[in-house]
């Protein structure tokens, strides 16, 4: 375990900056407590300084996981945002997409979402902009990136993509094995 | 009363019993190193084995012996030491027993470079007789010193030549021509080959800027506290010597200054923020596609008057907010 680097930091935030933008500050600097992040095992934990405190009593073998797991470093050093940060990006996101009843099964099995899926959408919302995907009753569903921008969005037939999908809460119980 | 006298008795025996052993062969003394030696044979059977009795065995043993000793240290001379108050002391004599080395016996140790040297060309050392025969004065004179063989060494400034500036040229040609022969030497080591020793510039001075860089950062770091406290050039960067020569990585450390890396953090967030170019290209691409969609619904209009007049005004109004 240990604190990221100038460099890992600076991938970290762009990462994050590009679901909740300039919110970021939000989540290093909070008012009811000191929160840091530290890396263990090239995954990128968000954790409070009382249980940084006690996790580092714990042998680097034996620690498992700690706080919360925002994304991983992969082998290229390339940061992965993973669903477990979904708690932390979903009250700050600028971006929102309101998605169908009928197609949120879809989604949740990790497919598109298509525009006949599509419920809502924040307005000015460039393409390949961020974005949190929810339910009509504004459950976090999971994020994902935009396809088309939102005026694009209403010209586009319905059997096109317009969020991609990065991840959502389905992958709880499909990749239960390897989420930490 | 004859109870009385027998237990009294039985007691004396008792205590008599105590103090004289019964030994076979007579105890070697060394009363010097409070020594004693017992020869006797041991009682093997008791001794063999890890017979439970084979304790109290040694201990009776080793009672015996002891007795032994101290009773003849009793009969050594004493004396009361300190004066009239003081504990009485035993004058012991001269140890006898040779004890055993405690350490190994020093190796001897390995040849100088010189004696190795001394030895393959077969050089001895030669004893310098104190006293020199003079030829001049025709005696025996000493050496160096008071009235030397040679003659008196201040006789030299009856020559012409400056005697200061002589010595100044010959200590200054002695040194040329060490160097000299420094130099060739090391570069006839240099031309065969062999690995030139512990000599990191080349001497003729064309020194790369990765050598002298090296050199320097050697040393920086060869004085008693290993460059830390070295002064540096004005424009020479800060930078601490690692210890495994920039081999290993090094982290900040885990629960280091919490503030200090929020601040950094928040820095770094608004140096990040501040260079995200505005995104210009999304909404002219919108703008272009509002005009588009403006221009299709003015030509639906001119087919359908009355739908398309309230649908133009609809999409007026929502275009307008959207752009503010």
């Amino acid at each position: 375990m240990r604190p990221l680097t100038e460099a890992e930091t600076r991938s970290v935030f762009e990462k994050l900056g590009r679901y909740i933008g300039e919110n970021i500050q939000l989540l290093v600097d909070r008012p009811d407590g000191t929160y840091c992040f530290r890396l263990h095992r090239d995954r990128v934990y968000y954790l409070s300084e009382k249980l940084l405190k006690v996790a580092a009593s714990i042998p680097r073998d034996n620690l498992v996981s700690l706080g919360t797991c925002f994304g991983k470093f992969t082998k290229s050093q390339k940061f992965r945002l993973s669903v477990t940060a979904l708690d932390f990006l979903a009250p700050y996101a600028k971006y929102k997409v309101w998605v169908k009843p009928g197609s949120e099964q879809s989604f949740l099995y990790g497919n598109h979402v298509l525009k006949s899926g599509l419920g809502r959408i924040t307005e000015n919302t460039a393409q390949y902009q961020g974005v949190v995907v929810y339910s009509m009753a504004d459950v976090p569903l999971g994020f994902g990136v935009a396809a088309k921008s939102t005026q694009e969005c209403r010209k586009v037939d319905p059997m096109a993509i317009v969020v991609f999908h990065q991840a959502d809460v389905g992958e709880y119980v499909r990749n239960e094995d390897t989420l930490t | 009363v004859e109870e009385v006298l027998a237990a009294a008795e039985e007691q004396d025996a008792e205590k008599r019993r105590s103090i004289t052993v019964e030994k076979e062969l007579e105890l070697e003394f060394d009363l010097g190193n409070l020594l004693a030696l017992d020869r006797n044979p041991p009682a093997a059977a008791g001794l063999r084995g890890a017979c439970p009795r084979r304790e109290a065995l040694l201990r009776a043993l080793a009672r015996d012996n002891t007795q032994l000793l101290v009773a003849r240290l009793w009969e050594l001379p004493a004396e009361r030491a300190g004066g009239a108050g003081g504990p009485l002391v035993a004058q012991l004599p001269e140890p006898t027993f040779r004890l055993p080395r405690e350490k190994p016996p020093p190796r001897p140790r390995p040849p100088t470079r010189w004696e190795q040297f001394a030895r393959l060309k077969g050089i001895h050392k030669r004893k310098k007789t104190s006293l020199v025969w003079d030829e001049q004065a025709k005696e025996w004179r000493r050496r160096w010193g008071y009235r030397r063989a040679g003659g008196d060494p201040a006789r030299a400034w009856l020559a012409e030549e400056d005697q200061f500036a002589r010595l100044r040229r010959e200590k200054r040609e002695r040194v040329a021509r060490n160097e000299f022969n420094r130099l060739r030497n090391l570069a006839r080591a240099h031309r065969a080959g062999t690995a030139v020793p512990a000599e990191p510039l080349h001497p003729t001075g064309h020194q790369s800027r990765e050598e002298l860089g090296h050199v320097a950062r050697v040393a920086r770091v060869s004085t008693a506290s290993l460059g830390r406290f070295q002064p540096r050039l004005p424009k020479e960067p800060v930078e601490p010597p690692s210890r495994s020569g920039g081999r290993k990585r090094r982290f900040d450390p885990l629960l280091g200054n919490l503030s200090a890396e929020r601040s950094r953090q928040l820095e770094l967030l608004r140096d990040m923020g501040s260079k995200k170019p505005v995104l210009d290209i999304t909404r002219a691409v919108n703008k272009q596609l509002r005009q588009e969609e403006a221009e299709a619904a003015a030509a639906k209009g001119k087919k359908q008057s009355k739908r398309g007049k309230r649908g133009r005004r609809q999409q007026r109004v929502g275009r307008g907010k959207k752009s503010g």
